[in-house]
């Protein structure tokens, strides 16, 4: 199985081939991709760098129409890019995309599965499409329909199944070789609540048997919930780029929130935390929270908890907020995210 | 592997001409799957001939005079089959749209499978549903009066250049179906297309009774020559304008069809599969 160990020195690497894991799962340099129509041209990507290690995952974060996709595109051997070299375990993107599909797997914004098929067949024809032999396909399926809780689907017909069945199955089929390095294009985009959870779960899984993958995503806390680095890219280029926690801290200002439990006591509340922070407090009626920028980080909550004790209000809640990763994105990009669809 | 040229062309395939044909087996598999659990889809196609049969049949047929005599059921039932054939360059447009657009063509690009197989499937997949069509359509045939005179080798004959016919059809649906930018797209298109095809010939009317400017392009279509060799090939009334060379020799020409059809619209369709990653 696709145990993979990560950051293992290629030099100290064990000699069984299947544990031999190249430190650097992806480096892509200048990546430069134009669609030209008749009238206009557009420049999807305008230089994109990037670095993935082995067994470690890489969020691609950005709004619609960033460059997120034909960056995944071009690494997966879909597209070809204008400018600019990319490698996928060592293997170049435009001249060697044979090998390159050998050791991928990629799972796209739509799930792109028969729906025609059942389940079943769809994992058979991918494995034999993979030039695994018929049995070793059908053993295959059966692991992978049993990973992915579809066993009981696994004879009816696609079409039948629900989006978040779909997109479980669509995952399974990139996963049928157990590629060295995963592409996952918008996973959970479309999902429900329910949906995005379950997928959340599986994605987790795959991580913790050491999968090494890049995710692209609008949404800024599924970047958070599962990358262990995040690039921000917009209008074609990276932005930004670090752990999450370094990305808000870039942002600076851990900021205090209380809820009071009555709303008499809002503006008393708020003239007691204004001296703890910096600039005024924001105040939201309707759910009772005062919030304030602080430069004091946890001795300030400690002074407002016990002022607010002091003066007896009464609280919900309170805590020390570090900025989200919403926040990271307005400020570096001037514009919101359009994560809500 | 030949690196350094700025372009360098993909590779076909890991295990060349042997993966191409395992990998096209696949898909030509996948592809025939669809038909029983889409019933609706072969049913309706059999139904839109049956309802050409009894239109012209019974409709028109009665105001159509066949030059030298003759059954005009058993004179029409050549051409419905010939212009089932040429129809089917719909279904293979429409089922290609829908794979591009559905995502699925992504998601073959990305394995390390044989290029040529989704053509190749396709067009193979496409050969035998149109066989089940006819089979369909030769029965509901008999029933309203249309017979073979001759013998089985002729039949024979007459059903591999339909078959033939309907691989070389395919790829002008395969080529249609890359291009157009919809599902919607690929089934106007192809009946604009279609529907002149199958009308300026000699599939419903003696073609002597067109506008005189009118009858080489109705001599020479395709579908003139496919039906105009089957009621040869059957003896079926064949009151063909006498003189020209397609009406001399329309399985020979039929044939140069094939062959001409093929070589434009294969490396097209080929083409533009290949294009999609620029």
């Amino acid at each position: 199985m696709s145990v993979a160990q990560p950051l293992v020195d290629p030099s100290v690497a064990p000699a069984c081939p299947e544990e031999i894991v190249i430190a650097t799962a992806i480096a892509a340099h200048g990546l430069v991709k134009v669609y030209r129509s008749r009238k206009s041209e557009v420049r999807a990507l305008d230089g994109i760098d990037l670095e993935v290690e082995a067994g470690t995952v890489l969020g691609l974060l950005g709004p619609n129409g960033a460059g997120k996709t034909t960056t995944v595109r071009i690494l997966a051997t879909l597209l070809r890019p204008d400018a600019g070299t990319a490698t996928v375990a060592g293997f170049d993107v435009v001249h060697q995309p044979q090998e390159v599909r050998s050791i991928i797997g990629l799972s796209g914004q739509y799930a792109a599965v028969d729906e025609n098929l059942t389940g079943r067949e769809n994992l058979w024809m991918f494995g034999r499409l993979y030039q695994m032999s018929s049995s070793a396909a059908r053993q295959r399926a059966v692991e992978l329909l049993d990973q992915f809780g579809l066993v009981e689907a696994a004879d009816r017909v696609v079409k039948t199944y629900s989006g978040g069945m779909r997109r479980r199955l669509d995952l399974a089929g990139s996963l049928i070789s157990h590629p060295l390095l995963l592409f996952l294009d918008e996973p959970t985009t479309g999902l429900d609540p329910q949906g995005r959870l379950g997928m959340w779960e599986v994605i987790r899984g795959l991580v913790r048997e050491g999968a090494t993958l890049l995710l692209t995503t609008q949404y800024l806390e599924e970047a958070d919930e599962l990358a262990d680095t995040i690039a921000v890219v917009d209008h074609g280029k990276i932005i930004a780029r670090g752990t999450a926690d370094e990305l808000k801290s870039q942002v600076g200002g851990e900021r205090i929130e209380v809820i009071v439990h009555d709303q008499v006591d809002l503006g008393r509340a708020r003239q007691l935390l204004a001296p703890t922070g910096i600039g005024d407090p924001h105040v939201d009626e309707h759910t009772r929270r005062i919030s304030i920028a602080t430069d004091r980080g946890a001795q300030g909550l400690v002074q407002v908890v016990r002022d607010l004790d002091e003066a007896s209000i009464r609280i919900n809640d309170i805590g020390l907020r570090r900025p989200t990763l919403d926040d990271v994105f307005l400020s570096l990009t001037g514009h919101e995210s359009e994560s809500g669809e | 592997m030949t690196s350094g040229a700025s372009r360098t062309k993909p590779r076909t395939g890991v295990g060349g001409l042997r993966q191409s044909a395992s990998d096209g087996l696949i898909i030509t598999w996948r592809n025939l799957k669809r038909i029983p659990r889409i019933p609706e889809l072969a049913i309706f196609a059999v139904l839109q001939s049956i309802m050409f049969v009894l239109l012209f049949a019974f409709v028109f047929g009665g105001a159509i005079p066949l030059p030298g005599g003759g059954n005009y059921r058993e004179y029409l039932m050549p051409g419905i089959f010939a212009q089932t054939i040429v129809f089917a360059a719909a279904t293979t447009a429409i089922g290609m749209s829908e794979d591009v657009h559905k995502g699925l063509i992504d998601r073959f690009r990305s394995l390390p499978m044989a290029r040529s197989a989704i053509l190749i499937g396709r067009a193979l997949s496409d050969v035998v549903y149109n066989g089940g069509i006819l089979i369909v359509l030769m029965l509901s045939g008999l029933l309203v009066g249309w017979t073979v005179r001759t013998g089985i080798p002729p039949f024979l004959e007459g059903v591999g250049l339909l078959l033939l016919f309907a691989f070389a059809m395919s790829w002008i649906g395969i080529w249609l179906g890359l291009s157009v930018p919809s599902v919607e797209v690929a089934q106007q298109a192809v009946f604009i297309v279609l529907f002149p095809i199958t009308f300026v010939s000699n599939v419903f009317v003696p073609p002597q009774t067109l506008p005189s400017w009118l009858q080489p392009i109705a001599e020479w279509n395709p579908t003139s020559t496919l039906t105009a060799s089957l009621r040869g090939l059957w003896g079926n009334p064949n009151p063909y304008a006498s003189t020209g060379f397609p009406s001399q020799h329309p399985v020979l020409v039929t044939l140069l069809w094939v062959v001409v059809i093929v070589a434009v619209f294969a490396p097209l369709g080929i083409r533009r599969y290949r294009s999609m990653s620029h």
